[in-house]
């Protein structure tokens, strides 16, 4: 099957001589559910920047779903929809116009690009606002009204970088439920997020990278098996003012009602609880502290290894 | 991207570009008719009574042709250079850079909303010179095709300036150094016979001035400079300006990092 995205050896100097990408490769199958991770300045966006011909790479190879970027860039741009990270439409143009004229750019003729228009607005919860200035849309709107205008032309792969940076909890949910809906349908999704939560639970292959590099790239389950310890949270229903010997666990007391526990992967969470329980502590809830990929991000990219936990 | 989908494209990309000025159109299209109106009016009348013929023809209607091919120089140029930096300013330009929409469409997009929007202009200007003098033209053909060519030749110019532009300050420069004192030496209110002989060879240079007296020669039948120059020289700009937008636009200066 020919890969969504593949990338070979993909460099990129700014003219102010920073190296943003030291000769990168990746791939993202078709169908896949990909996330794109890394601190600030890492390239994430130099990345997408030259897979949507934004950005002029300095050397290296970039096909989508086939389609070389140096030779075949029209089709290759046809199967692209871009989710930007920064709001990049125009706030004097009513909502409805810059759906309709994205599909324009396509090639979409206008009937079929008002038709179109008005399913993903409708889908984004934006068609009462339709003729809107998109200037007077929320922050959470603008994110939906940049996601209609990527998807208006139906592409194969859609690219969502940082897609629910500042939106709230509820509408971060319901745009997760759609970018799921949107993948399960057959679209490729790359993501890059903050929210390692997000890419935690949506996606099924995970790459990460720091200072220009690809630091690891393999699934998120692989990825999570590598976590050799995870820390959780006890609330306890009866304060501690010191908390007892626990022989063999690795435990701590946070406040007089809450215990701070490092449980590794090879053992088995009943000992400490039946280790609590003979001393009398009863436990009213358990947490992670972090999140899981959380731990593992904040390992590799301080770290500088792949080898985590 | 097949032909009917490019003229898709294009079309979008009109429909836009004009749909943007006629939106504000008390701030583009209203100002050139009262400026142009106290032209006429303060030159053309009060002036130009004094003034008697020129080229024997009444100062008012000496001045018409310059004064609405003015207007169009003008405006052609500023509707291309405000709406492309706005563009890159608000970073809505990607929308396109992202399509498969070829560059030469996207140019000659904006340069169609710009050339659109100047001979709306032209027109409303030559309404209300209607209201100083009767219209007279002399050669209907060499009027429309060289305010056309006129419209394409400053449309090209004010995208260019947009492409260089980073700051709105840059996107002023040109117009108020360069594209005025041209435009008032390019001899709207005057024949450069008027002129010494130095200053006549002088203003040659002006590129201006060839536009300027091919539209006149349409509408009243005089021109200090011969029409194969004058179509010559628009002509010979446009390709040259063409040429160098689409260059700029393959390289993705200031449009891509």
């Amino acid at each position: 099957m020919t890969a969504a995205l593949a990338i070979r050896d993909l460099k990129k100097t700014y003219r102010n001589g920073h190296i943003a990408l030291k000769g990168i490769s990746l791939e993202v199958a078709e169908g896949d559910f990909f996330a794109l991770l890394g601190p600030n300045g890492a390239g994430k966006s130099t990345t997408i920047g030259i897979v949507t011909s934004l950005v002029n790479k300095s050397a290296g190879e970039v096909s989508i779903f086939g389609h070389d970027l140096e030779t075949d860039l029209a089709a290759a741009k046809s199967c692209i929809g871009l989710v930007p990270q920064e709001f990049n439409f125009n706030q004097f143009e009513p909502v409805g116009e810059i759906v309709a004229n994205q599909a324009g750019y396509y090639g979409i003729e206008r009937r079929q690009a008002l038709g179109r228009a008005e399913q993903y607005l409708r889908r984004l919860g934006l068609w009462e606002k339709r003729r809107g200035m998109a200037r007077e849309l929320s922050g959470g709107m603008k994110r939906r009204l940049m996601i209609a205008r990527a998807l208006v032309h139906e592409p194969r792969l859609l690219i969502l970088d940082e897609p629910t940076a500042g939106v709230d909890i509820e509408i971060r949910r319901s745009m997760w439920d759609f970018l799921r809906e949107i993948n399960a349908n057959g679209t490729t999704i790359i993501l890059t997020t903050h929210y390692l939560e997000e890419a935690e639970s949506m996606c099924r292959n995970i790459a990460i990278m720091d200072e220009g590099e690809l630091i690891e790239n393999t699934s998120t389950r692989r990825l999570l098996n590598t976590l050799h310890m995870e820390t959780f949270i006890l609330d306890i229903a009866d304060p501690l003012e010191k908390l007892p010997d626990l022989p063999g666990h690795s435990v701590r007391l946070v406040d007089e009602c809450t215990i701070e526990a490092d449980i590794c992967r090879d053992k088995v969470i009943n000992d400490l609880f039946a280790d609590l329980s003979a001393q009398g502590i009863r436990i009213l809830s358990m947490r992670n502290k972090t999140n899981r990929l959380e731990q593992l991000f904040v390992r590799l990219v301080e770290g500088g290894s792949s080898e985590a936990g | 991207m097949t032909p009917q989908q490019k003229l898709t494209a294009l079309r979008t990309i009109v429909t836009r570009e004009i749909l943007r000025f006629a939106r504000i159109w008390i701030q583009t299209v209203l100002p050139p008719m009262i400026t142009t109106a106290l032209y006429f009016i303060i030159f053309g009348n009060l002036i130009g009574s004094q003034i008697g013929d020129m080229d024997g023809f009444r100062y008012m209607e000496f001045i018409i042709p310059g004064i609405i091919m003015m207007s169009v120089i003008t405006n052609s140029y500023a509707n291309v250079v405000s709406s492309f930096y706005g563009s890159k300013f608000q970073r809505h330009i990607e929308e396109m850079l992202v399509s498969p929409v070829p560059n030469y469409i996207i140019l000659t997009g904006f340069i169609t909303g710009g050339v659109t929007r100047g001979l709306v202009v032209g027109c409303a200007v030559t309404l209300v010179s209607l209201l100083f003098n009767p219209l007279s033209i002399y050669n209907l053909w060499v009027m429309l095709s060289m305010i056309v060519l006129t419209a394409i030749l400053f449309a090209l110019a004010g995208f260019i300036n947009a492409i260089y532009a980073r700051t709105f300050d840059d996107i002023s420069i040109i117009p108020t150094f360069v594209l005025t004192p041209l435009t008032y030496l390019g001899g709207i209110f005057y024949s450069i016979n008027m002129l010494p002989e130095f200053w006549q060879k002088a203003s040659l240079a002006n590129p201006i001035l060839y536009m300027i007296n091919a539209f006149r020669y349409g509408f009243l039948g005089i021109t200090d400079i011969s029409l194969l120059a004058s179509y010559s020289i628009s002509i010979g700009f446009i390709v040259v300006l063409y040429t160098f937008s689409i260059y700029l636009l393959r390289k993705g200066q200031g449009i891509r990092t």
